[in-house]
């Protein structure tokens, strides 16, 4: 292929991930449940897209499969496995109550991007050239960024998603430097992520039978005295 | 082909048991596919003692990836051992607790699937095969560890699954760097374990440390090592017990397996530091758990913690040399497993008898039945490790090697951290068994239903035999295993 059409593959690469690094953010703050979980299907698509631009790149036909597995996996099977196992109501809540107010999450956001691209760079430095891009850091960023919003987050969807974006960004970055990975093992991946939101929609709609809440994040009853959280409880 | 079979038994059982038909058909499944999954590892392990590991010869594409050696057949056989118990325990536990029959059947379906997961980790030589079957093993856990569906219940199932599926993503991005570091080497070799030593030498150190860290981190927080440990107790405590006996008693060994593999990988690399980061991160979790030990309030908790404890010695123990700790550590291993298995069947005989989980509310457990309180008494101090128990000779092996190994100062800190787990443990199992009622709290009253289903009794005889003969005598089959495995972590 011709150097300008590389060039071309190559921005437009730089643009999906680009993308994926802001929805990632949007993960972090958005408040909309469904909001949240619209960003994560764009996120998905743009890891497809990436996949598919890099597997035209490197002419590769396990990037092929690996577009093809995401573009059908979580765009739309997520989202209908959502709705046959969580409780509708889920959808149309909005999250108050963050651990963090909003602009300090997305500022540590910003800090935990910048780590990533410092990260990235004695795994970029030992790869060939021509695996180096913008995948790897932001990468890594999805992953911490995922990780992250684990830990702000309280309501169930939120954080079911951010194990997912944790999974995509550990994906963006594998693309990009383990290529031939057998397709048998990308489908086998896929198929985890699946039974990861069924099982965890059966378990967000078991806490909303039993405990009575989605906010699954506030749930402390198990502490190690025994003291503590009736304790808490009765400060609330 | 045995391995084939050992696969499919569990996934046919998991079938069978979703057919409503008699009272005792699910359970009845379960016990005999579990022992025939026992026979058959015991015929592997057998033979690949004799030193025939199995290789298999077909070329089919998922067939390639299916290897056993002397570490694989160990832990294979353990989980066969501890599935077998857990599934004879249950038929009496769970009969105990009067659920609706679609209730019970989902149970044991969601048993076996978890049980075949299990078994996979060891048979498969695929890296990220192996990862896969380890999320597995958290996914059809988690529905088990929320089985009772109280808030306590879900709740950990919930952290469970949160903190579980976190390390994994980080592991899953570690097993891709691994892979990246293969092709760096430019070795053409198949990804698997051997695949993987084979290339180690040229590979790029930053990326094989990356990708090794990444696991250490992502698996152990499966594994419950200190600080990624918060979940465990919860979630092994939760759970009923003959799948805390699974959880707790073989699944952590079994992901600690797996971060076992990459030593000999790091071993073949020059200036790996994999044995410094695995001394460090053990001892803490030895330290942080022994003295969380001393101050639980639940007894199942108890249990839990000490497998924390566990988990961090053996990490220690391959930490301190591998080369002569070894054997030590995958003793360790086995004795760990056949002893929390017993303590989780002996806590759960323990609830039956006083329905409650609260230290301070049992008193004086061996009148009330015997017993229970024997049996508890007798796995609180094997898994404290008290001198004619398994647990004592293979902790009594890994010091003695750290000593020779002139780790003075690490070897004396396990020293001092098992001790004073073992005076944690007593402490509150001597009050539970033997201890006078107190006057200020209230003491659980006796629920009326001493008797233990038999199943309940025969799964702790069967569970008691191991660990009382493996404290002396070791079989020669089981012997020559222990040294393959400990050989494997050095190759």
């Amino acid at each position: 292929m011709s150097d300008t059409t590389n060039q071309l593959l190559d921005n437009l690469n730089a643009l999906a991930v680009g993308i994926f690094l802001l929805t990632a953010f949007g993960i972090v703050a958005m408040r909309q449940v469904r909001g949240v979980l619209n960003l994560f299907i764009l996120q998905s698509l743009m890891l497809a897209a990436s996949a598919a631009l890099l597997g035209l790149w490197h002419h590769s036909e396990h990037l092929y499969g690996v577009a093809l597995v995401n573009l059908i996996s979580k765009p739309i099977i997520v989202p209908w496995l959502l709705r046959k196992t969580t409780p509708e109501e889920i959808y149309s809540r909005r999250e108050i109550s963050q651990v963090l107010n909003i602009p300090t999450a997305l500022l540590i956001a910003l800090g935990l991007t910048i780590l990533s691209y410092f990260l990235a760079q004695p795994l970029l430095n030992a790869v060939a050239p021509e695996f180096r891009g913008p995948n790897v850091p932001i990468g890594i960023a999805g992953l911490l960024l995922g990780a992250f919003t684990l830990t702000v987050r309280r309501e169930a969807l939120p954080l079911l998603i951010a194990l997912l974006v944790m999974e995509n960004g550990a994906f963006l970055a594998g693309i990009s430097i383990s290529r031939n990975l057998p397709l048998l093992v990308e489908l086998a991946i896929a198929t985890d992520g699946l039974i990861i939101v069924f099982i965890s929609g059966v378990l967000i709609r078991a806490v909303q039978k039993h405990v009575g809440t989605t906010a699954v994040g506030k749930l402390s009853s198990l502490k190690e005295s025994a003291d503590e959280p009736s304790a808490k409880e009765a400060e609330k | 082909m045995n391995i084939i079979i050992i696969l499919l038994l569990p996934l046919i059982a998991t079938v069978l048991v979703c057919i409503p038909f008699q009272k005792y058909w699910a359970s009845g499944v379960t016990v005999v596919s579990s022992v025939a999954v026992l026979i058959l590892s015991a015929r592997i392990a057998l033979q690949v003692a004799a030193g025939n590991p199995v290789i298999t010869t077909l070329d089919a594409s998922i067939f390639k990836w299916i290897s056993v050696d002397g570490l694989s057949a160990l832990i294979l056989l353990l989980i066969a051992f501890v599935a077998t118990t857990a599934a004879i325990y249950s038929v009496g536990y769970m009969a105990h607790q009067n659920l609706r029959p679609w209730k019970l059947r989902l149970y044991y379906a969601n048993y076996n699937l978890f049980v075949f997961s299990m078994l996979a980790i060891p048979v498969l030589a695929e890296p990220t095969l192996v990862w896969i079957v380890v999320e597995l093993t958290t996914l059809c856990s988690a529905l088990l560890v929320s089985f009772e569906n109280t808030r306590e219940a879900l709740e950990a199932a919930w952290k469970y699954v949160v903190l579980s599926l976190m390390g994994a993503g980080m592991a899953l991005f570690g097993f891709l760097v691994l892979f990246a570091a293969m092709q760096a080497s430019g070795s053409d070799g198949a990804y698997t374990w051997n695949g993987l030593i084979a290339a180690a030498p040229s590979m790029p150190p930053v990326l094989l440390q990356t990708a090794f860290l990444l696991i250490l981190i992502g698996l152990g927080t499966k594994v419950g090592l200190v600080p990624m440990h918060t979940w465990l107790p919860d979630a092994h405590s939760q759970a009923p017990s003959p799948v805390c006996a699974l959880l707790s008693g073989i699944e952590t060994s079994a992901i600690l397996y797996v971060i076992l593999r990459l030593f000999p990988v790091m071993h073949a690399s020059p200036n790996s530091h994999a044995e410094k980061w695995a001394l460090v991160l053990g001892l803490i979790s030895v330290g942080t758990a022994a003295f969380l030990l001393l101050q639980v309030r639940d007894y199942k908790r108890m249990f839990a913690f000490s497998t924390v404890e566990h988990m961090g010695i053996i990490l220690a123990a391959v930490g301190l040399g591998a080369s002569v700790t070894g054997y030590g550590a995958m003793q360790q291993i086995v004795t760990h497993c056949v002893t929390k298995s017993f303590c989780f069947f002996a806590a759960g005989a323990t609830l039956m008898t006083v329905s409650t989980r609260e230290i301070a509310a049992v008193r004086g457990l061996i009148r009330q039945s015997p017993i229970a309180g024997a049996a508890l008494a007798f796995g609180g101090l094997a898994i404290a490790g008290a001198p004619p128990m398994a647990v004592f000779l293979s902790e009594f092996s890994i010091l003695k090697a750290g000593l020779i190994q002139k780790e003075y100062v690490a070897t004396g800190l396990l020293a001092v951290f098992i001790v004073i787990a073992f005076f944690g443990i007593m402490l509150h199992i001597n009050r539970m068994v033997f201890g006078a009622p107190e006057q200020n709290h209230p003491v659980a009253e006796n629920v009326g239903n001493v008797h233990l289903p038999f199943s309940c009794r025969l799964a702790l005889i069967l569970a008691a035999v191991p660990v009382l003969v493996l404290g002396f005598y070791i079989p020669q089959p089981l012997n020559e295993l222990l040294t393959q495995a400990a050989a494997t972590l050095t190759k």
